[in-house]
């Protein structure tokens, strides 16, 4: 089934190369939700729901202010930052919950943890994560 | 107005990794519609998958992976160079139901096959792909209760159309409110108009009053 998802993912980035936006997203960004929506698509036969961006009832973006324009590079670089910032132990735990779709509580049994430090960890990475897109919550 | 109840960071995460079930995402989705702070974190979420998917160790494929890839590319219509700009026409008014949701039911607030709760309140249940859990849209008159419950499990209440207050505050149009087995509240619709909400839940609500537990079965809640 992994290689069947693989299949999928690289014919459908061939397939929706053109809408591919780099003022948007990474490469490695875009191929991720493109792998992601594979995933669900396959292994759990259902949609993913997302909001359309032109539709009419869009609350668009504010407008960002002078001082806070933080560009989409150095949003990227500030995530890279925080990711490698991670102790092994919370990557571990984003790890498992992004690519192998596992419920908080069975990462918590792979890795040997209590429920609770699942929850904690992403929260933690959460928190690291907003500060760089300065995001000030 | 600005968007005040937020989902949680572990809805957004799960939301994010795709490990969100559908229901659950629809909520989520319809409030990113109305929330650009959120929306941000999502995306922050989703560079975050690329790293990791940057980080992650190669692995071997079978040799005739690429062939195939290639000769489904080959089969396939070339794709556009670049997508076809979308002609942005202001609408007289914005539907009410922001996107996704609008596909889910079938069409806007007006159009909608709701069906009578009791009480003056309607409700519309969502189809889903994914079964388990519930999803429906509930309309509670102008300045009524909603009846006095607690949750058997997770419940996500998303604000489309007016207001509701309970003890914890008021919530409008675009917030989230997370509510389980200890959060026993009475919301009540705002005075000036009726309030539409998207509700998912996971289990049956438990209804303080037994009059309330006993028509529970007729009313499909």
């Amino acid at each position: 089934m992994a290689e069947e998802i693989v299949q999928e993912t690289m014919v459908n980035v061939w397939r929706k190369a053109g809408q591919f936006d780099a003022a948007k997203a990474s490469a490695s960004t875009w191929v991720f939700t493109i792998a992601r929506n594979m995933r669900i698509d396959m292994l759990r036969k259902a949609n993913r729901p997302e909001p359309d961006a032109n539709d009419p009832s869009w609350v668009p973006d504010p407008e960002p202010q002078a001082f806070d324009l933080v560009s989409r590079d150095q949003q990227a670089a500030g995530v890279h930052r925080a990711m490698a910032a991670l102790p092994a132990e919370q990557q571990d735990v984003l790890r498992l919950a992004f690519f192998e779709d596992l419920p908080h509580g069975e990462v918590a049994e792979r890795l040997g943890v209590p429920l609770g430090t699942v929850k904690s960890r992403i929260r933690l990475a959460m928190k690291r994560i907003r500060s760089e897109l300065g995001d000030g919550q | 107005m600005t968007v005040s109840h937020h989902p949680s960071d572990e809805l957004l995460f799960d939301y994010a990794s795709g490990a969100l079930g559908e229901a659950w995402s629809l909520a989520i989705a319809t409030h990113l519609a109305l929330c650009p702070r959120c929306r941000a974190a999502v995306s922050g979420l989703e560079r975050l998958g690329g790293e990791l998917v940057e980080a992650a160790p190669m692995e071997a494929v079978s040799d005739g992976l690429l062939d195939a890839v290639l000769t489904r590319v080959d089969a396939a219509p070339a794709p556009a160079a670049s997508p076809v700009p979308v002609l942005k026409v202001a609408p007289t008014t914005a539907p009410r139901l922001p996107q996704p949701l609008r596909d889910y039911v079938g069409g806007d607030v007006e159009t909608l096959p709701w069906r009578r709760l009791g009480r003056g309140a309607y409700q519309c249940l969502i189809p889903l792909q994914e079964a388990g859990v519930t999803a429906r849209l509930l309309r509670i008159p102008a300045g009524k209760p909603v009846p006095e419950h607690s949750h058997g499990g997770l419940e996500l209440t998303l604000v489309l159309c007016g207001a509701f207050s309970d003890d914890s505050g008021t919530c409008g149009r675009g917030d989230l409110q997370e509510a389980d087995e200890t959060t026993l509240h009475q919301p009540h619709a705002a005075a000036e108009k009726d309030c539409i909400c998207l509700a998912i839940t996971d289990a049956p609500l438990r209804f303080k009053s037994l009059a309330a537990r006993m028509v529970q079965p007729l009313l499909g809640i």
